[in-house]
């Protein structure tokens, strides 16, 4: 039985006060909160095993090289990934996209042409643009609606032999919007294009089976899920990853080094250069465990819970609109209201110990596209309640009486 | 009245106020007070950056004197910048360039304060500085 109060209990800074007022943190969008077995891991490794790894020839090393590499096989396991070296850590999603950019460039050509979606986070989108100024390939953008939800025609329309890359998240950061993403991948492959999907807001509400999506990239961050921060990973197929070469040079990553030439290491150390977060690699294992043990079919019930009473709550406020209306979302709402600056609101809000993001998310086009200068962002996961979300429209209103 | 007259004045006005809400709501009610900028100078090159909310402020020497006219899209934000402007229009570029700001601290905005705070007070602070510095060599 999913029971939020006991899981509540696993979440020590929940328990915290802000403002003088007991924390409502609805900001999980941008960072999740750490559990208290998570934290253990991390105070353990750093009490008892701390080493580093995959040279040393004594214990520790060894110990620390095990449970990080124990870990890999978590995440492997997780994702449903096909082998374990298929996993590149990364220090987060923005790292892994600009590893994957840094390798096309070395093949892609004037003229090809390569896909983003309107609704990206600009890591997912200013890595593509460097990389289309240094070869000379055009970047296109699949439109969206004003529901907030992919136009999957135009997406077709834009597909042709020229296309060599699709870029696209699986949750849009700004709107919660859930994309179509195996229609969005089996298309890009009748025209031979590879796609790279940004995981890093689906990972924490929806279980992903890789293999079954036949993906070619995903990119995940820790610190959404339960884990620490600067750790990440990248999902590559195991033929891409033989075909990108290495994103940095150092140690880790070789097999010889000569003054002459450099071989380089076997999958995946080959993009593990230099000594790498092992920490946030372990207790990213770690949260993963957390999580399937609660179970991630009752915690994505529960948040759709949250979301439709927080949905119909807020609509009661006079003036106040959602952006990103799709059928289908995660537990995210980006809100306005008539007349007020969403950096007022959440002003006030924080005034109220009400944790929520305003601006425009990492994602101006999204605002530009709505004329708008940004948004009130109230994200909401599993170990929230519908009580926060009563203070949260309670502060909505208060906000709106003294601003407008 | 001198820039630290006024500053004395605006922390005794913030000082009726027991609780943030009332601070924060008189803070908007000088915000409606806010010399508005004329519009034609509403121009990229005025926005302040480092505001979550847009920021433009304009200067004008009048006599020996720097008058300054503001406006922000967002209300909280335009009271910061009235207060700030109460406390340097008006006045010598020389004072201004002196003047400390540590009354912010007095009224309970402190948090306002914070260079990593995105409402950018720490930004106005250095435009409207920046601007009496322009005019004092002006003026020199």
């Amino acid at each position: 039985m999913f029971d939020v109060k006991k899981i509540r209990n696993d979440f020590p800074i929940l328990n915290r006060k802000v403002n003088g007022r007991p924390l409502v943190y609805l900001d999980n969008a941008a960072t999740s909160q750490t559990p208290q077995q998570v934290i253990n891991v991390i105070v353990d490794y750093y009490s008892n095993y701390n080493a580093n790894i995959h040279r040393g020839v004594h214990a520790l090393s060894q110990e620390a090289t095990d449970k990080y590499e124990q870990a890999r096989k978590k995440i492997q396991e997780h994702f449903n990934i096909g082998k374990s070296h298929e996993i590149v850590y990364t220090s987060g999603t923005t790292h892994a996209i600009n590893l994957v950019a840094n390798g096309f460039s070395s093949f892609l050509k004037q003229g090809d042409e390569i896909l983003v979606s309107a609704m990206e986070h600009h890591s997912n989108i200013v890595p593509w643009q460097m990389l289309a100024e240094r070869t000379g390939t055009i970047l296109k953008v699949i439109p969206m609606s004003l529901d907030g939800e992919l136009e999957m025609d135009a997406y077709e329309q834009l597909l042709s032999d020229k296309t060599k890359l699709v870029f696209c998240n699986h949750v849009s950061n700004a709107l919660g919007t859930i994309n179509p993403i195996q229609e969005i991948i089996d298309k890009a492959h009748e025209v031979g294009a590879a796609v790279l999907i940004d995981g890093a807001q689906a990972a924490p509400h929806i279980k992903s089976d890789l293999q079954a999506l036949n993906v070619d990239f995903y990119t995940v961050s820790a610190h959404k899920m339960c884990g620490p921060t600067g750790v990440g990973m990248l999902y590559g197929k195991e033929e891409w990853l033989n075909t990108l070469p290495p994103y940095q040079g150092g140690g880790e990553m070789i097999a010889e080094v000569t003054f002459e030439k450099t071989t380089y290491a076997d999958l995946p150390h080959k993009f593990e250069a230099g000594t790498p977060n092992i920490c946030g690699g372990i207790a990213f294992g770690a949260a993963l465990d957390y999580m399937n043990a609660i179970g991630f079919e009752s915690m994505s019930e529960y948040e759709k819970e949250l979301l439709d009473y927080a949905t119909e709550k807020l609509l009661e406020i006079e003036g106040l609109k959602i952006y990103g209306t799709a059928k289908d979302k995660t537990s995210v709402i980006s809100f306005n209201i008539d007349g007020i600056h969403p950096y007022d609101i959440g002003t006030i809000l924080d005034k109220l110990g009400i944790a929520v993001r305003t601006g425009h998310h990492c994602a101006q086009p999204i605002m530009d596209f709505y004329k708008i200068p940004g948004t009130v962002r109230a994200s909401f996961s599993f170990y929230n309640t519908k009580e926060e979300v009563d203070i949260l429209v309670e502060g909505v209103q208060r906000a709106k009486s003294m601003l407008l | 009245m001198t820039i630290e007259e006024i500053q004395e004045e605006i922390v005794d006005e913030f000082s009726m106020f027991d609780d943030w809400m009332q601070r924060y709501e008189y803070m908007i009610e000088l915000g409606k007070s806010l010399p508005l900028i004329n519009e034609k100078y509403k121009t990229e090159d005025n926005i302040i950056k480092g505001c979550q909310s847009k920021v433009w402020v304009h200067a004008e020497l009048e006599d020996d004197k720097l008058v300054f006219t503001a406006d922000s899209d967002a209300i909280i934000t335009k009271g910061i910048i009235a207060i700030l402007i109460r406390s340097f229009s008006n006045q010598r570029p020389q004072d201004i360039i002196n003047a400390d700001t540590d009354f912010i601290d007095e009224i309970g905005l402190k948090e306002h304060l914070s260079p990593t705070r995105a409402n950018g007070l720490v930004s106005m602070i250095k435009q409207l500085k920046l601007y009496a510095v322009a005019y004092q060599t002006q003026l020199n």
